[in-house]
């Protein structure tokens, strides 16, 4: 590497890395419980007990689930229905419009057999806080756009990272410490340890972040024009009024009918963020890990009850589906959490001690230029 | 350039090539990424895959913070 090019990396990992890295350390310390939602969520509150009943009493019809949840929230309409996975209890989401904002949602959650109300989603919790500020800092889409350039920078202080990496690495063994060396010696080693061993964990985690900052426009282009040629016919149509809406209950029928195998996970009404304006979207999943994540739509006609298309989902929304559990870290039991969280707690380090190196030169030689030769003295190699 | 000697010099005279620089890391990247995509595929022997490979990173550390500390 020349000089001048060790000079140009050098300026790429300072900057990406100073502009990010307040945010960073907000993600990265946000993200650390949300790794263990699920355990905390059962800690604080729980599941509340459902009724022991019995497991082959027949379930009411969901068209009797959406009287009975509308009757409890007046001058609402049905905007999603969620069925949990290990017990007979469906999610009914409601707002006064379609397209009603998440905070003007409710969501209440209904035993099958009874048709009981057993709980309902407040999402107003700490986690649902602290999920809010790592999303998008209470700023909504630009706030999320905000944080995926963020993203975006801290995958380039990876990426110089790495490139500088090199001249300084060529002079010690793989994972030397120069503890007994001046304090901004060690941290270096440590910094250049911790980082190019976290690399693989934190660009998967960093890019699958960008992807996931990016959702709001990746599901509207879906919407838009992967669903364009079945919205064609209808072009001129009003949407149907709540009132007018085919049975929820056929339209899962005609859903599971056609995807056997399948289990459904939720349904989006016509008119929200999830369908068009005319259909039910019947969001299917499959088994494994993998194919749980990657759900299938179903859309039937939310006037006559056909339906339209299964389709499955073009490869940017497969990428979004697949960015969550890579981004989040649930999907592989206890340990694969724990190992996420330790991963989180070396970006950390990587992080702080990286703002550390950067202060402590500036400290000590405030008008140097920003390649350190000085600290770890790098090979300069062709 | 030559530093003052230390009594236990870390840093080596001739430069390592690149190829030996990066294939530690190299290794522990491939585990990672493995251990990431096996846990998404399936459940039980999978999921006990992922976490030996995801240990990799964890591993390396306190293996350099044990051996190579100096």
């Amino acid at each position: 590497m020349t000089r001048r090019a060790f000079g140009g990396w050098c300026f790429v990992h300072k900057w990406s890395s100073i502009v990010c890295t307040a945010f960073l350390l907000m993600l990265c310390t946000t993200g650390l419980p949300l790794i263990f939602h699920d355990e905390i969520d059962e800690a604080i509150g729980g599941h509340s007990a459902l009724p022991l009943g019995d497991a082959q009493m027949p379930h009411k019809s969901l068209d009797e689930m959406m009287r009975i949840a509308l009757a409890d929230r007046p001058g609402h309409s049905g905007l999603f229905v969620s069925f949990d996975e290990d017990r007979p209890v469906v999610n009914i989401t409601t707002g006064p419009t379609p397209d009603a904002a998440a905070a003007d949602m409710t969501i209440r959650s209904y035993d099958l057999r009874s048709g009981e109300m057993v709980g309902a989603i407040a999402q107003d919790g700490v986690m649902d806080w602290i999920l809010q500020l790592h999303t998008d800092m209470f700023l909504g889409l630009p706030g999320m756009l905000f944080l995926s350039a963020m993203g975006f920078l801290f995958f380039l202080a990876l990426v110089s990272g790495v490139v500088l990496y090199a001249p300084f690495m060529q002079k010690l063994e793989f994972g030397t410490v120069r503890a007994s060396r001046p304090r901004r010696v060690k941290w270096l080693d440590y910094h250049n340890l911790l980082g190019i061993v976290a690399l693989a964990w934190a660009s998967v985690v960093g890019l699958t972040g960008i992807v996931h900052a990016l959702a709001t426009p990746i599901v509207d282009h879906w919407r838009e024009v992967g669903l364009a040629d079945l919205i064609a016919p209808y072009a001129g149509q009003p949407a149907p009024a709540p009132g007018q809406l085919a049975s929820l209950h056929g339209a899962v029928a005609q859903a599971m009918a056609a995807a056997p195998g399948s289990r459904v996970q939720f349904v989006a009404f016509p008119g929200g963020g999830f369908s068009s304006q005319h259909h039910y979207a019947v969001f299917m999943q499959g088994d494994t890990p993998l194919t749980k994540e990657l759900l299938t739509p179903a859309l039937v006609d939310a006037r006559t009850g056909a339906l339209s298309a299964v389709r499955p989902m073009p490869w940017y929304v497969a990428a979004l589906q697949l960015s969550r559990p890579l981004h989040f870290g649930d999907y592989g039991g206890l340990p694969l959490k724990i190992l996420w969280a330790i991963l989180d707690l070396f970006t950390i380090v990587i992080l702080g001690s990286g703002l550390y190196l950067w202060l402590a030169k500036k400290r000590k030689a405030p008008r140097e230029t920003p390649t350190p030769f000085a600290l770890g003295e790098p090979v300069a190699a062709e | 350039m030559t530093r003052p000697s230390l009594s236990r010099r870390a840093e080596r005279r001739e430069p390592l090539p690149l190829r030996r620089v990066f294939a530690v890391p190299l290794a522990i990247a491939l585990l990672t990424l493995a251990g990431l995509v096996t846990a998404l595929t399936g459940e039980g022997w999978r999921d006990l895959l992922s976490w030996l490979a995801l240990a990799a990173p964890v591993a390396a550390l306190i293996w350099a913070a044990r051996t190579r500390r100096s």
